[in-house]
């Protein structure tokens, strides 16, 4: 799970062209909730399954992580460090995939599955779950909508490029979630209380002891940020405005029909 | 890795029947230029089954060499013998950078790749340019949800790799070829493959919306005011063999379905013609379809900031403006 900013609120600032992070909310990531909503159902099917909810950020993502409680996840982990800042997604995913180990070895048990995602709506990039799948060697697949398990075997709906498709693969497994037909449930008071007062540990670069540190955060990334700017939309606009809409809307199409565009 | 060579390669995606998947061949044409900035050779690579029509689409773009792996396996994509039969050929032959399209197979393949070969990889790109001093990649993307765009580079791991937005780039006419094809025998032992095409979900006939080839698409926002509104946009897209599209706004309203959806988390397009009727344009929508060729804004409110991509605008009531639009273009077609 990854907490991010809201970017349907996100503003320009129109003088200095630069973001306007101030007043955003932070959010679990919407592609995350349908990861979770699909753990879920597994755990209504069968009780005995076990959601673990693991994020890296900074102490403040706490928040999304509780979110996660409040609404299905069993416990939480929160990876957190210094060293991990400025992490490309190769080196994101080399933390998780150590932390996801690190994990294992507390629980006394393997993860029969690890649910991400698709993308992030900040960074977009949809890298993270796949890269955490090689490091650990798994099979991966992406763009799920809903799955279904029966013993070691696993039948997942995709999003395929054009159609829906069904693809088989045997747990363990990484599997990336997109926008699935059911909504994600939301918390009970009861359970987002419980959550309230739920401990969350935190693992850092201490406790991963086969971490190798020069494949973290800045220093650990093959890719860098060069430089940002803000967009700017170079047009040229032809308004029609005619003595009605509908003579307009004529005027228009005639445009369009002698560009040959129709 | 080391690079061994200054080529650049352009992952060709097939589909079932062994023919290219546009995005491929639309990179081939920012790839001839960076291939000659890089100083080396473009190359193609194309994986599938039965595939001499990518091979021939490849050579038809301007490819100097196509490297080509066939075989049954490669029939219906699959991340394990596909970033397998990449790996192989990316440590035989060492290029310096690789470009995808950033389809959900090119978005599947990317990052597994990358982190076997342990190299940089910049998903989505919109720019690709090589610096002129430093010589490697300068990989342009937004972020923020378009808000932002990011130029990304990886200065030391090799190769260098991006997966590039379909409809960024456009095909060339294609020309007499004179590539130098490539046969490469490589074949995944069926237990390496780990994931199994079961079932296609074929919808029904109707509806199948194939927005990223659509030449023109019709779309609808919160303005349509419901699933009825789509109604005159439907008529108009009859009339002009068109597409309907749509914007979040409308689908999570369950006025029509998730997949009419353009925009950052729906498909991006970039139709000859993008009508968009009743669609503010948040910047999310704005990143899936800003490289439309033509794009027409209908829309109540003068201030919407879909004016600001358009080439044409009409503020109006898109209910009197549309069936307006569609009598008119009927008499012309007649």
């Amino acid at each position: 799970m990854k907490q991010v900013p809201d970017t349907t609120e996100i503003k320009i600032d129109p003088v200095t062209h630069t973001l306007i992070r101030e007043g955003v909310p932070n959010i679990v990531n919407p592609y995350d909730t349908y990861a979770l909503e699909n753990a879920a159902r597994l755990k209504d099917a069968d009780p005995s399954v076990n959601i673990v909810v693991v994020s890296m950020g900074p102490e403040q993502v706490r928040t999304a992580l509780k979110e996660c409680l409040a609404i299905a996840a069993d416990k939480a982990y929160l990876i957190t460090d210094r060293a991990f800042g400025g992490s490309d997604t190769l080196a994101t995913s080399y933390i998780l995939s150590q932390a996801i180990r690190k994990i294992e070895a507390l629980e006394g048990y393997t993860f029969d599955a690890i649910f991400c995602g698709k993308q992030a709506i900040d960074g977009d990039t949809a890298q993270v779950g796949p890269e955490i799948a090689e490091h650990l060697g798994l099979p991966q697949v992406t763009y799920a909508v809903e799955l279904s398990v029966e013993g070691q075997s696993c039948k997942v709906i995709q999003q395929g490029p054009e159609y829906r498709q069904v693809i088989a693969v045997d747990l363990p497994c990484v599997i990336t979630f997109t926008q699935p037909d059911f909504d994600v449930r939301y918390p009970t008071i009861k359970r987002k209380m419980k959550a309230n007062r739920a401990k969350i540990d935190a693992i850092t670069a201490v406790d991963l002891s086969e971490i190798d540190l020069t494949r973290c955060g800045l220093k650990g990334s093959p890719t860098h940020v060069k430089s940002t700017f803000v967009p700017v939309h170079d047009n040229h606009i032809v308004m029609f405005e005619e003595e009605t809409v509908e003579e307009s809307a004529v005027k228009l199409a005639d445009v369009l029909n002698d560009a040959h565009i129709i | 890795m080391e690079a061994k060579t200054k080529d650049l390669w352009v992952f060709i995606e097939t589909k079932e029947d062994g023919s290219a998947r546009n995005v491929g061949l639309e990179l081939l044409t920012p790839g001839r230029t960076l291939a000659r900035d890089q100083g080396g050779d473009l190359v193609a690579v194309v994986i599938g089954f039965g595939a001499d029509a990518a091979i021939a689409a490849a050579a038809g773009q301007g490819a100097d060499k196509v490297i080509v792996v066939d075989g049954e396996e490669y029939q219906h994509y699959n991340t394990d013998a596909y970033a397998g039969a990449m790996t192989h050929l990316i440590e035989k032959y060492g290029p310096t950078t690789l470009l995808i399209g950033a389809t959900s197979y090119g978005r599947d393949l990317g990052p597994r790749l990358s982190c076997r070969l342990g190299s940089g990889l910049t998903a989505d790109c919109t720019g690709l340019a090589i610096n002129p001093e430093s010589g490697i990649m300068e990989w342009t993307r937004p972020a923020f949800g378009g808000n932002l765009m990011a130029t990304i580079v990886c200065p030391d791991g090799r190769p260098q790799i991006g997966t590039v937005r379909p409809g960024v780039f456009k095909k060339q006419p294609p020309v007499e070829g004179a590539a130098e094809i490539i046969r490469e025998d490589f074949h995944m032992p069926a237990e390496e493959i780990r994931t199994h095409l079961l079932e296609v979900i074929q919808e029904a006939a109707e509806e199948i919306v194939d927005l990223e080839g659509a030449e023109i698409i019709i779309s609808g926002g919160r303005g349509v005011g419901g699933p009825e509104g789509f109604e005159p946009l439907k008529e108009m897209a009859e009339v002009l063999g068109a597409t309907v599209g749509a914007s979040r706004a409308a689908v999570d309203s369950g006025w029509i379905p998730y997949a009419h959806q353009v925009g950052q988390t729906g498909k991006t397009v970039a139709p000859k013609l993008y009508v968009a009727c009743g669609i503010s344009g948040a910047i999310q929508h704005l990143a899936g379809m800003s490289g439309s060729d033509t794009i027409v804004a209908i829309n109540k409110d003068p201030e919407a900031p879909i004016f600001e991509v358009a080439n044409y605008g009409i503020v109006g009531n898109l209910f009197d403006v549309v069936p307006a639009l569609t009598a008119e273009i009927k008499k012309l077609k007649n």
